[in-house]
């Protein structure tokens, strides 16, 4: 079968204008979502019967804590068509992921200390999600600290996504050996949300912001895709021309 | 199968060749593998400075002292994996033999297990008596200590093939291969723990033996990917 077409759809000037051109659509519903959300996640949803208004805060922590693993899989996906394919857009895409997946892996670890202090009495507590966060950060600053490594950009590539699809492996089972590490050691924690018993008041506003939070991790995306091609092909004569344009 | 480099038997032959290969090199430079051993022991012997004298209070931490010590020591002695071949031109040539690399360095990461981490574990069940744990629990120990350093060093040879290319790269394989070391720490702790109770230490045991079956089929060739960028 005949791969040129992908190729060519796959390469950078291509990339970069079509970034371009994508990113108003997944910005402005994203300001939208996230602004209808807060506004029915602060003001329309009613208190929590145990926590009151503490219980707010999930709708920053959830949508962070779901985002920062969507990426890590988004990266190591990318990543791995990178090697495979031997495309370099998607390895751009792999380095653009990371920190915007360190930084919502962080906002979820914050947003979860702030939300122990009123419901556990402390900021931090071994509860088996926040320590796969924790893990999981780590897994983010190991990634990005590979790349920063090596001089050679081909080579950052490779490396890292190699380290990306072992991450993705590894993932599951950091997660699942937290977990059992837990239950043996402290009782079911507090933080277990009954999802189902959720009232619609708070789901709704809950998954929108979970959906506008994804369009704005797909806008930034795009703008940091942007800098990142420019970056890489800083030397060819087609970055000049669409400067000029 | 007519691969450059021929048949099944031959490759078996390959990876047994790099297998004596090195653990003679490293038997003529014997100092070397002393180290990671005398480093367990100081890193395990400082902890009752630190903490406490007190025998009991000791037997409490030991699964965590011998384990994040154990951690530490294999950790040290992955610089010394790849390094020197790669800066000799050994892995090169390793590259180019058509032999499968996969299997080349699966030899060389079983050598250095034997080297290091089956060393850690018969030394770990010394260390765990300085630590007050009852005797009966040794043999536990061993095992855990064995079948964790099998995953260790199988993880870390990745991490170490990655480095590679990284000047330096000492600190940057700890932050990669710690991480991923996770659940080896959390059930080899575990078994340890209950083997020093006394309890049944099978359970973390067989997680402990799934991981290593998983590391011994996927990490040989994440590590082979690794080092073929590495030597590039």
């Amino acid at each position: 079968m005949d791969w040129t077409w992908f190729h060519r759809l796959a390469s950078p000037p291509h990339v970069y204008r079509i970034a371009g051109v994508l990113t108003p659509w997944f910005a402005w519903p994203a300001g939208v979502l996230i602004a209808l959300a807060l506004y029915g996640g602060l003001v329309l949803a009613p208190p929590d019967y145990q926590q009151g208004d503490g219980f707010r805060i999930i709708y920053v922590h959830a949508p962070a804590a779901w985002l920062s693993l969507m990426i890590y899989s988004t990266m190591a996906v990318s990543a791995a068509v990178g090697l495979i394919w031997r495309m370099k857009v998607a390895h751009a895409v792999a380095a653009s992921c990371a920190s915007i997946g360190a930084w919502f892996t962080a906002v979820s670890l914050v947003t979860g200390m702030l939300w122990g202090k009123p419901m556990w009495g402390t900021y931090w507590a071994w509860d088996p999600r926040l320590t796969a966060q924790l893990v999981l950060l780590f897994l983010y600053l190991g990634y990005m600290g590979l790349r920063a490594g090596f001089e050679d950009t081909a080579r950052a590539d490779k490396a890292s996504a190699v380290l990306a699809i072992v991450g993705v492996v590894n993932v599951p089972i950091i997660k699942f050996s937290v977990e059992w590490w837990n239950s043996i050691h402290q009782a079911p924690s507090v933080s277990k949300l009954a999802r189902a018993s959720m009232p619609a008041e708070m789901l709704v506003p809950l998954l929108t912001m979970m959906l506008g939070f994804t369009l704005y991790f797909v806008a930034v995306l795009l703008v940091r895709l942007r800098a990142e091609i420019l970056r890489r092909e800083r030397t060819a004569k087609w970055i000049r021309e669409a400067v000029a344009a | 199968m007519s691969a450059p480099g021929g048949s099944a038997a031959s490759w078996l032959q390959a990876g047994q060749l790099v297998l004596e290969r090195d653990l003679r090199l490293a038997f003529r430079r014997s100092g070397q593998l002393l180290q990671p051993l005398a480093f367990f022991a100081v890193i395990t012997l400082l902890f009752p400075l630190a903490l406490t004298p007190e025998m009991s209070r000791l037997r409490d931490v030991a699964p965590g002292v011998l384990w994040i010590s154990a951690l530490l020591s294999s950790l040290l002695a992955l610089e010394f994996l790849f390094r020197d071949d790669a800066q000799d031109g050994t892995l090169e040539q390793f590259v180019l033999s058509g032999q499968p690399l996969t299997l080349l360095l699966f030899a060389k990461t079983i050598a250095h297990w034997l080297l290091t981490g089956l060393p850690l574990a018969v030394m770990a069940p010394v260390l765990g008596v300085a630590l007050g744990v009852p005797l009966t629990a040794l043999p536990g120990i061993l095992a855990a200590l064995a079948l964790g350093t099998v995953t260790l060093s199988l993880i870390g040879a990745i991490g170490a093939g990655l480095t590679l290319g990284v000047r330096r790269g000492g600190v940057l394989l700890s932050l990669l291969t710690l991480p991923l070391a996770v659940p080896i720490l959390i059930f080899g702790a575990r078994a340890t723990e209950l083997a020093i109770k006394g309890a049944a230490y099978a359970g973390p045991m067989y997680l402990l033996a799934a991981l290593a079956v998983l590391a011994l089929t996927l990490a040989p060739l994440a590590a082979a990917a690794a080092v073929r960028i590495g030597v590039e």
